[in-house]
């Protein structure tokens, strides 16, 4: 008997694990790549992407896993220094990828993906290690950074995109006097602000100009030109919801998709969510316009990020003919269609109205701090959320706000410490 | 070795116990301790710096200011919470204790709110205050009361406060049980001795219910400062990882999460874990110095009938 008890376990131990490579090899060299993303919201749409990709290439099994977005930073990371991590990987832009590529668990894709050579410089630029200068994804997304508005309630209270900021203004103030809310921003998630500052001030600091003084050190967040975009800022206060401090980013998106508020100072990638919240809102943009109708206006624009490959994948073969997928117009006509999102693909046109608007208004320029400020702690999207926020809830004034702005940002960034 | 193994089997007994403990407990404690001495690039191990991340924590720009406000915010929280419990706690617990059956009732409506995940009891509150469609403001307007109606997880000078009343609702039925049940376990008879001595409510109070109701109070102080000491959930929920807003609702948890991980929400910061270990240490060190003299005290003051 104890023979017999011996036997089978030996059976189990032995027959499991071969059966096992019996199977796999039975179904003729399927190769399994997992493929993690945060965009949980997404995960129809990428079973259409994976399955037109199969059309090609049946033989390359693509499992997508998403994960909530705001704990994705930590699986992963996790995982990757656990030597468990996906074989396809959705990335971070700028410095949210960087920190993964230095540390060595990214492929580099330069030589990898001749499509790249098609990208903008500036959109290459989201998915670029600083530290060697080489290119670990492929973009998918770029957002612009503007004002969103209900064109049924503009038609409604008989308005018109404003020309200058003192028409910004009065169409804000014929909104509040109608009873709607101007501008769906609140302030209660610091995050928020950093989208409200990327559609409000590049008009008033001037755009690339000024950003390349920053970056480059001539100038600092202390100048006249911050001050400038700040004041301007502020005076939007009167025309944010009632109580606007304790309102959060879900209340924003209900009050503009539930056709409360008319205006919002926000990025493109709501378009799609407001669409789903609410399929008969018909959304335009415009950009914040200046002083005068010949004052340059300007929009923001940023990657939102990219698809890359684990260094330690096996089937680095595979997995860049998915990538090389990603990099395809087919693939980026398809993203902008079933997203409703900006393809960062070049060539590629939204079908959707809005997003041909967004593209059609924006006169983009860098969103300054997730560009250039997020590659050291304290970073500049972090001091310049927390500092707003108490800078719009009146616990502060413009000159702290920028002396606080600066300091951090000096303590790490080599050209404001000369 | 065998005939030892003989002489105590019950070793074998603890080992499951022993096993699971050290791989849950014990060893992160112990790496968090290891990584807090080295430096760190993004999740790499670089070299060892000794004293180095505990030094940024505690005195330099931009650590040491987080680290003191959240220290701060702990304490105050802590101790709004003793206050609280130990007064509006107490007096509940003394009037379930009076034999009728009206209280068995109470007792469950007053410990339901603690069997409620904190994460649920974030996303009800933030529902319910809502400065423009919650629960709590709609009610006020009712009644006529619209101008108190105010962002109160909005306000640097309220957040705080208000969150420290949210986990207090949670949680006052816990303290209020345990303060219950040292309350039966005081020996009727001392009480009617008093009262033929001639003493009056108060008194009974005073000098007898309290004094031997010390060791309860002591052992729930020091639950609730480990609690409270850690608290990260409900801060996390209704106010984001940088405790909006403007640091006014930032917690060492809140803060030892940030610095390790970065801002998810928005990739806005990456993570140190070398800095965010420093930090835990340094939690785990104020935790368990407390804990240590809250029990020498409650062991003083423990009382044999």
């Amino acid at each position: 008997m104890k023979k017999f008890i011996l036997f089978l376990t030996f059976l189990v131990l032995v027959l499991v694990p071969v059966t096992n490579v019996i199977a796999a090899v039975g179904e003729k060299g399927v190769i399994e790549l997992d493929f993690w993303s945060w965009r949980t919201e997404d995960i129809k749409a990428y079973q259409k992407f994976i399955s037109e990709f199969n059309k090609e290439y049946p033989n390359i099994h693509i499992n997508f896993t998403a994960y909530r977005n705001t704990e994705y930073n930590t699986i992963l990371a996790t995982a990757l220094q656990g030597g468990m991590g996906p074989d396809i990987i959705q990335l971070r832009a700028y410095g949210g990828m960087e920190p993964l590529a230095n540390a060595g668990f990214l492929l580099p894709l330069d030589d990898k993906i001749p499509e790249l050579e098609n990208f903008p410089e500036y959109v290459l630029e989201g998915a670029t290690s600083r530290r060697d200068g080489k290119i670990y994804g492929v973009p998918f997304a770029v957002q612009h950074v503007l004002v969103l508005y209900n064109k049924r309630l503009f038609n409604e209270l008989h308005l018109e995109t404003p020309k200058t900021w003192e028409e910004f203004l009065n169409t804000a103030e014929k909104i509040k006097n109608a009873g709607y809310i101007p501008f769906a921003n609140g302030t209660k998630d610091a995050w928020t602000l950093e989208t409200l500052f990327g559609g409000v001030a590049p008009t008033f600091y001037g755009g690339d100009e000024f950003y390349e003084a920053v970056v480059s050190g001539e100038k600092t967040f202390e100048s006249e030109e911050m001050k400038r975009a700040l004041e301007k800022i502020l005076e939007l206060r009167p025309y944010l919801p009632r109580n606007y401090t304790g309102v959060g980013y879900t209340d924003m998106q209900i009050m503009f998709a539930q056709e409360m508020a008319v205006m919002w100072v926000a990025g493109s990638y709501e378009i799609g969510t407001i669409k789903q919240m609410n399929p008969a809102v018909e959304i335009g943009a415009f950009i914040v316009p200046g002083e005068t109708e010949d004052t340059p206006a300007y929009s923001s624009i940023y990657v939102d990020g990219s698809y890359g490959i684990n260094a330690d994948c096996k089937y680095i073969e595979e997995a860049t003919k998915f990538i090389r997928f990603t990099a395809s117009q087919k693939f980026g006509q398809m993203f902008t269609d079933e997203l409703a999102q900006i393809s960062a693909v070049p060539g590629v046109e939204p079908t959707d109205k809005a997003l041909r608007e967004v593209v059609n208004v924006a006169n983009p320029t860098p969103f300054m701090m997730l560009t250039a400020f997020r590659y050291g702690e304290p970073s500049g999207s972090t001091l310049l959320q927390n500092e707003l926020q108490a800078l719009m809830a009146g616990t502060q004034n413009i000159e702290t706000t920028l002396r606080k702005i600066q300091q951090g940002i000096a303590t790490w960034y080599e050209p404001f410490k000369k | 070795m065998k005939k030892w193994i003989q002489k105590h089997p019950y070793l074998f007994f603890l080992l499951p116990g022993v096993i699971l403990y050290g791989l849950f407990m014990i060893y992160p404690l112990v790496s968090a301790l290891g990584y807090s001495f080295f430096s760190w690039d993004g999740f790499i191990r670089k070299e060892f710096i000794g004293f180095e991340n505990f030094r940024k924590v505690l005195r330099e720009y931009p650590y040491k200011e987080k680290f003191w406000k959240a220290l701060g915010h702990n304490a105050k929280f802590f101790l709004t919470t003793f206050i609280l419990q130990t007064t509006i706690g107490l007096y509940i617990a003394i009037q379930l204790n009076k034999e009728k059956p009206v209280m068995e009732f109470f007792q469950a409506v007053y410990f339901l709110t603690y069997t409620l995940s904190m994460v649920v009891v974030g996303f009800l509150w933030l529902l319910l205050l809502n400065p423009n469609w919650g629960a709590v403001s709609q009610f006020l307007s009712l009644i006529g009361l619209e101008k108190w109606v105010a962002p109160w997880l909005g306000q640097e000078s309220t957040a705080l406060n208000t969150i420290i009343l949210i986990n207090f609702w949670r949680w006052f039925g816990y303290p209020v049980l345990v303060f219950k049940a040292g309350l039966q376990s005081i020996p009727q008879e001392l009480n009617e001795a008093a009262i033929v001595d001639g003493a009056n409510k108060w008194h009974l109070f005073r000098y007898i219910t309290l004094p031997l109701l010390k060791p309860t109070i002591i052992m729930v102080t020091i639950l609730t400062f480990i609690w409270d000491f850690n608290a990260f959930e409900l801060v996390f929920v209704m106010q984001g990882s940088s405790g909006n807003p403007h640091y006014s609702t930032d917690l060492l948890a809140t803060f030892f999460y940030r610095t390790a991980f970065g801002d998810p929400t928005t990739g806005a910061a990456g993570g140190n874990i070398g800095v965010a270990s420093a930090i835990a240490v340094v939690m785990l060190i104020i935790i368990g110095f407390a804990s240590y003299f809250g029990i020498r005290i409650m062991q003083k003051s423990e009382i044999e009938y």
